[in-house]
């Protein structure tokens, strides 16, 4: 009964403004015309003058410029003429590695999610990476990375960007890789070692990623400025997935960058993420030397800091160059721990109690191209246990001041930008008493579109 | 903090347009939109003559130029495709996008040569719409300078008429030029030469050389020493007068070459800039058929 007459009511009250609304485009437009015209008759005696100056010389050119695709007849219509920009990353790999039936860095939770292989013994494919990638529209530019694996195929990134929003602003919208630190917007067939800095690998597993919006902003300075802000769901390591509206985590990160004189260039930034657990299932040893599973629900806050140094003579660097990059996080975890099993949901009754830790690591790696196609690399990880603090330890689990590090060298060899093989050799001691020598034999290919890479 | 952020946004606009920023991939095009564009432009060349234009690092330092630029002066035809698209996702400059006016790509206004007839990779670094070294040849700049010339217009409005009265005074100054160094040039017709990479096409095109050998096996594929030899064996048939290399490109190739056939290695400036010579666009012409001409007969 009432819509009507609301709709009524509504419709009388729009169209007096919608017909205002009417007459001021129109006068706006007619305005806009007259100033058209105006600056063009302008231009035109303006131009006229010109000409009549230049009469007396040789060329005059009159017809404008026309570009080359204007001047051809048109190519027969093609369906696929707006098919994305598509490349496939093969990558595999030979790994010599002792047996061991887990592998986890000691004293900290194992990061969930996945590893690209790198724990396989022997021969092995990681994940083939499939990038497709194109303008929507004359707003939106769109990038999808699938991984596709053995009975699976993992969305890495699916991301839209708004490409004209002006001001240096731009949004991104989707599943991403956070904008935060050096390394973690690099999947691994961009990474300079086959395996993974143990400081990601216990932090993030792979790297932070999250379904949210992120919002940058570069400064329009002659020194590189940017600032971006995330939020999203928060699903991946070290937040879980929650049944809650709102977001899980937030990130807030920072660069700057510049060169010195033309060999040398660089780039340092600072990076903040704050995360959401609930109920996030990890494994710790106890006093007994037993595993313990664990569920901890609570924040986890990291700050990091990266530095990336890139030096090529006058700036040439398909001869030689070298790169140094080191990067440092700090993670501290506030909530509560319990026990638990497979076989219940939840906490195991009287195994809850606060739970307290700040933990921290870093790598420092240098790459050294020393003639073309062919590089050098040495990279060192550490990370600091830190303090942990299980309250009154209902779960009787072992602290432990074990510093895990691991050295590692490669050799790289890329016959083209698309094609590069590796060996890598790398002393291993993120287990407590384990020292272990890890070979690797790997080859990453890349098919298709010419993939460009960042600093 | 907000009225902060406000103030800053609402400066912004004021403080790029300032002067004209015009953003060139290449010195070639630096020059060219500093001689069109004169006072009215403050360019930023993105590379030297000492840098492959294939193989540029995305520097920060360049996001930084591409994000304050008004006008991106490109080659195009891929020769920027390692580099240039994350410049221009990154930079968040919404007016140098490709598709507006704030971006200009050289190659659109130029008939290519050396445009493959299989696109393979096997085949080497190819590039699929032809071969983007064209600022090799003079009349090209002037068929890009005419284009540039009606790009600054538009871009820059208020200063349309002196980018005009500059392009074509411009291009008065570079036909006559042209006229003189096609007269200069005429002893070097049919001259036999080797190229390290196929950097100098137009060059030779414009000027008759003849092509007799590539040192790379492949574009952008660095020779091998067997492959050299090869080459000076090719060279013993068809005998070339001289090696020719770009500034920027490794010396060794060409060197070795030279010392075991005796042929003359050129380190030609290849752009502004290659040498102390070579400092504008004449100046780089001027040099390379110097060169060229000590190599004739």
């Amino acid at each position: 009964m009432l819509r009507p007459a609301l709709l009524a009511a509504a419709l009388a009250a729009a169209f007096p403004v919608h017909a205002d609304a009417e007459l001021d485009a129109l006068r706006a437009e007619l305005r806009e015309l007259k100033i058209a015209y105006e600056t063009r008759i302008q231009a035109l005696e303006e131009r006229l003058k010109a000409t009549e100056v230049e009469a007396g010389a040789a060329q005059i050119r009159t017809a404008e410029p026309r570009e080359q695709a204007a001047a051809r007849p048109a190519d027969p219509t093609r369906s696929n003429a707006f098919n994305p920009a598509i490349s496939l990353i093969l990558q595999g790999q030979y790994a010599h590695l002792d047996n061991r039936g887990e592998r986890g860095i000691t004293g900290f939770f194992p990061a969930g999610g996945h590893a690209h292989g790198g724990t396989e013994r022997g021969f092995s494919i990681g994940g083939s990476e499939l990038v497709i990638s194109a303008s929507i529209d004359p707003t939106f530019r769109g990038h999808l990375i699938a991984v596709l694996a053995d009975d699976e195929v993992e969305i890495e990134e699916a991301w839209f960007q708004t490409t004209r929003l002006g001001q240096g602003l731009a949004i991104k919208g989707g599943r991403f890789r956070s904008g935060l630190g050096y390394q973690n917007e690099r999947h691994p067939h961009a990474w300079d070692f086959t395996t993974n800095n143990l400081v990601y690998e216990a932090l993030f597993g792979e790297g932070y990623g999250n379904d949210g919006l992120q919002l940058k902003w570069v400064a329009p300075t002659e020194l590189f400025m940017e600032l971006g802000a995330e939020a999203g769901r928060g699903a991946s390591f070290p937040g879980t997935d929650r049944n809650t509206n709102g977001a899980g985590s937030y990130a807030l990160f920072g660069h700057l960058g510049g060169d010195v004189g033309a060999s040398n260039s660089w780039r340092a930034g600072l990076s903040y993420l704050a995360a959401k657990a609930s109920e996030r299932e990890g494994e710790l040893e106890d006093l007994n030397d037993e595993h313990a599973e664990t569920l901890f629900s609570g924040k986890s806050k990291i700050w990091g800091a990266d530095f990336v140094w890139k030096w090529a003579p006058n700036g040439n660097a398909s001869e030689q160059n070298f790169k140094f990059a080191a990067e440092y996080f700090r993670r501290s975890e506030r909530g509560s721990l319990c026990g638990h099993d497979e076989a219940n949901e939840g906490c195991l009754t009287d195994t809850e109690d606060a739970y307290r830790s700040r933990q921290s690591g870093f790598y420092t790696q240098g790459v050294y191209q020393f003639m073309p196609r062919w590089r050098t690399g040495y990279r060192y990880d550490r990370l600091n246990p830190g303090s942990v603090d299980f309250g009154s330890n209902p779960l009787e689990l072992a602290t432990t001041d074990y510093t895990p590090t691991r050295h590692s060298l490669m050799l790289d060899y890329s016959p083209s930008e698309f094609s590069r093989l590796r060996l890598q050799v790398s002393q291993d001691k993120s287990m407590e008493s384990v020292r272990e020598n890890q070979w690797f034999v790997q080859y990453i290919h890349s098919l298709g579109a010419h993939g460009a890479h960042t600093f | 903090m907000k009225r902060l952020l406000v103030l800053l946004i609402l400066w912004l606009p004021v403080y790029a347009h300032a002067a004209l920023n015009v953003f060139a991939c290449e010195p070639e095009w630096a020059a060219l939109a500093k001689e069109i564009g004169g006072g009215d432009v403050k360019v930023y060349s993105a590379t030297t003559a000492m840098q492959d234009p294939h193989r540029i690092e995305a520097r920060p330092s360049l996001i930084a130029q591409m994000r304050r630029a008004n006008l991106v002066v490109c080659t195009g035809a891929d020769l920027e495709v390692g580099w240039l698209p994350v410049l221009l996702q990154n930079a968040n400059n919404a007016a140098v996008q490709p598709g507006r006016p704030g971006y200009f790509e050289a190659a659109r206004f130029v008939p290519l040569l050396d445009k493959p007839a299989r696109l393979d990779r096997a085949d080497g670094d190819v590039h699929a719409a032809g071969n983007p070294h064209l600022h090799t040849d003079p009349r090209n700049i002037l068929r890009v300078a005419e284009a540039l010339t009606a790009r600054l217009a538009e871009v820059d409005p208020a200063n349309a008429a002196a980018h005009r009265a500059r392009g074509q005074a411009f291009a008065a100054r570079w036909q006559a030029a042209i006229t003189r160094w096609e007269t200069r040039a005429a002893p070097l017709k049919n001259l036999p030469v080797a190229v390290q990479h196929k950097s100098f096409s137009y060059l030779l095109a414009w000027l008759g050389l003849r092509e007799v050998a590539v040192l790379e096996p492949r574009p952008g594929v660095e020779p091998s020493v067997s492959h050299l030899a090869r080459v000076a064996a090719q060279l013993q048939a068809t005998p070339a007068r001289a090696v020719l290399r770009a500034a920027y490109q490794s010396p060794r190739p060409a060197d070795w070459l030279a010392s075991r056939t005796g042929i003359p290695a050129l380190a030609l400036p290849y752009t502004v800039g290659g040498n102390a010579r070579a400092q504008d666009l004449f100046g780089l012409f001027d040099d390379t058929l110097d060169q060229l001409l000590k190599a004739a007969p």
